[in-house]
C-alpha cells in the first residue's frame, strides 16, 4: 500500500463511488430533526384528539404547519437514508434491491402526500 | 477474486457470542426505534390526509389513532423518537470525537435512558 498516494486514495471517492455523503446527509438531518421533532410533537400533540373544526383552525396558522412540512419533508429523507442501512445489512441480492426500491418509494410517497395535505391545509 | 475460498476464513464472532452490553444495547435499540416509527409517521401523514380531504375522512383516520390501539402505536412511537432524538444526538457527540471512552458512553447511555423515560411521561401528561 505505500504506493498508494493521497490523491489516488481519496479520487473516486470509494467503492460506492459516494465517499462520506450518505453519512453526511444523515448527520445534517439529525441536526435538523433534533430541533424539529421536539417542536412537531408538542404541535402535532396539541392538535391530535380535537375535533375537525378545531384541527382545521390549528394548520391553518403559520407556525404549526410550517413545524409538520418541514418535519415531513427531513424525516423522510432521514428515514430513506436509515432504513438504506437497515436494508443493506439484513436483505442481499434481488430481494434486497426489491426491499430498497419500496422503501424508497414509500418514503417519498409519504412525504409528498403529508406535505401536500399541509400546503392544503394551510393555505 | 472468483478463486479465492471463501468458505474457510476465520471469522469474527458475532453478535449472539457476546454478553449484552450496555453499549451494544442501545446501539440495537437507536435502530430498531429508528425504523419502527414509520408505522406512526404513516399514520401522521394519513391524519394530515384525511384533515386535507374533508370531515368523513378525518373521522375515519383520527378515530383510529386516537383509538386504544392507535394510543398505544403512539405512545410506543413517542417514546421510540425521543429514545431515537437523544442516542442520535450521541451519535453526533462522537462523530466530532468526543466521549468515545467506554466508560463515558456508558454514563450517557444511563443519562439518555433516563432522559428519555422522563421525557416521554412528561409529553404523555402535556399532551
Amino acid at each position: 500500500m505505500a504506493y498508494l498516494t493521497d490523491r489516488k486514495r481519496a479520487s473516486g471517492m470509494g467503492a460506492a463511488r459516494t465517499g462520506t455523503d450518505h453519512h453526511w446527509k444523515m448527520i445534517v438531518t439529525s441536526v435538523a430533526l433534533l430541533v424539529l421533532i421536539p417542536l412537531f410533537i408538542f404541535t402535532f400533540g396539541e392538535a391530535l384528539g380535537s375535533d375537525y373544526e378545531t384541527a382545521l383552525a390549528y394548520y391553518a396558522r403559520p407556525w404549526p404547519s410550517a413545524i409538520a412540512a418541514l418535519t415531513i419533508a427531513v424525516s423522510f429523507y432521514h428515514f430513506r437514508k436509515g432504513v438504506q442501512t437497515l436494508i443493506e445489512d439484513y436483505v442481499h441480492g434481488f430481494a434486497g434491491k426489491v426491499c430498497l426500491i419500496a422503501a424508497i418509494c414509500i418514503s417519498y410517497a409519504a412525504a409528498a402526500i403529508g406535505i401536500l395535505a399541509v400546503v392544503r391545509l394551510a393555505l | 477474486m472468483a478463486d479465492v475460498n471463501r468458505g474457510n476464513r476465520p471469522l469474527s464472532p458475532h453478535l449472539t457470542i457476546y454478553r449484552p452490553q450496555l453499549t451494544s444495547m442501545t446501539s440495537i435499540f437507536t435502530r430498531i426505534t429508528g425504523n419502527a416509527v414509520i408505522v406512526a409517521s404513516l399514520l401522521i401523514v394519513w391524519w394530515f390526509a384525511a384533515l386535507a380531504a374533508g370531515p368523513e375522512a378525518f373521522a375515519t383516520a383520527n378515530g383510529f389513532i386516537t383509538s386504544w390501539f392507535g394510543d398505544i402505536i403512539m405512545f410506543l412511537s413517542m417514546a421510540a423518537i425521543w429514545y431515537h432524538l437523544l442516542f442520535g444526538l450521541r451519535h453526533l457527540i462522537w462523530d466530532s470525537g468526543r466521549m468515545l471512552a467506554v466508560d463515558k458512553s456508558e454514563t450517557f447511555a444511563m443519562a439518555a435512558i433516563i432522559v428519555a423515560v422522563l421525557l416521554t411521561i412528561f409529553t404523555a401528561i402535556v399532551i
